[in-house]
């Protein structure tokens, strides 16, 4: 109940600092249950683990034009065990999504690094799908003090 | 911005070494939320895709989405087994495909 409750506040701060302060109206924010949506696509309404997926992000982002983000899931990656796809969604922009990373067994580390934009403070959800069907997911609060992507 | 891309990939490398590669494009990545001066909504503008192949072969590849800041940096691995070459691409919203490689000499 303690989750819904602070997902539920979560959600109206984001919306409303979202139209208040970066004056979005036509595109309303994007809700944690917008997220959530993407995520359920992603994983075919599977259930995801938690952990496995470590999400490296600062914790108070000064400037959400440009946050960066490192994302490592914990996986083998031989060709009968690696990561296939990860799913980055944040739960507090215009639209949740912000990349999907795809593996091979090439790529020798389920492991990436870029830098992202965040209109507000909020969850970074990280939702990893391995070869053999199984999904993991983590997820990060960053304070954003300026905020990205509008203007 | 036809710029071109910034990558850094090592020259040489062991065999079965996983090596670290760097890609920068420079790029608006306008969002499609921005509005000009007169209040109209500057059309999205991204690069909305990007492939890393090894002679070939797929490596590491991502959507990418408004979300993703100007200049899209990308970090990721590749294992290396052989001598080959690397060659990236970029997909922009318009269609414009910009592409780049890179040789590894694997002993």
């Amino acid at each position: 109940m303690q989750q819904i409750s602070r997902r539920t506040a979560l959600a109206l701060g984001a919306a409303g600092a979202t139209l208040s302060v970066l004056g979005w109206g036509r595109d309303a924010a994007a809700t944690p249950e917008a997220a959530k949506a993407d995520i359920t696509k992603f994983t075919g309404g599977k259930a995801a683990t938690e952990g496995k997926i470590s999400i490296e992000l600062p914790e108070i982002a000064e400037n959400g034009n440009t946050v960066p983000l490192s994302i490592s899931v914990d996986a083998p990656m031989t060709a009968d065990d690696h990561v296939t796809d990860v799913l980055v969604v944040a739960e507090g922009n215009p639209n949740p999504g912000v990349a999907t990373f795809h593996f091979t067994p090439l790529s020798g580390k389920a492991e990436a690094s870029t830098r992202i934009r965040l209109a507000t403070t909020q969850n970074i959800v990280v939702t990893a799908k391995t070869s053999k069907g199984a999904f993991y997911t983590a997820s990060k609060l960053v304070k954003v003090t300026i905020g990205g992507c509008g203007g | 911005m036809a710029d071109t891309p910034k990558i850094r990939v090592p020259k040489t490398a062991k065999k079965g070494e996983i090596i670290e590669i760097k890609t920068l494009m420079p790029h608006i990545m306008e969002s499609g939320q921005r509005k000009d001066k007169d209040g109209k909504v500057i059309p999205r503008k991204i690069i909305n895709k990007f492939v890393a192949e090894f002679d070939g072969k797929p490596v590491f590849s991502t959507t990418l989405e408004p979300a993703i800041a100007a200049n899209p940096y990308l970090q990721f691995y590749a294992k290396v087994e052989a001598s080959g070459t690397f060659k990236f691409s970029w997909t922009d919203d318009d269609g414009t495909v910009t592409t780049a490689e890179s040789k590894i000499e694997v002993a």
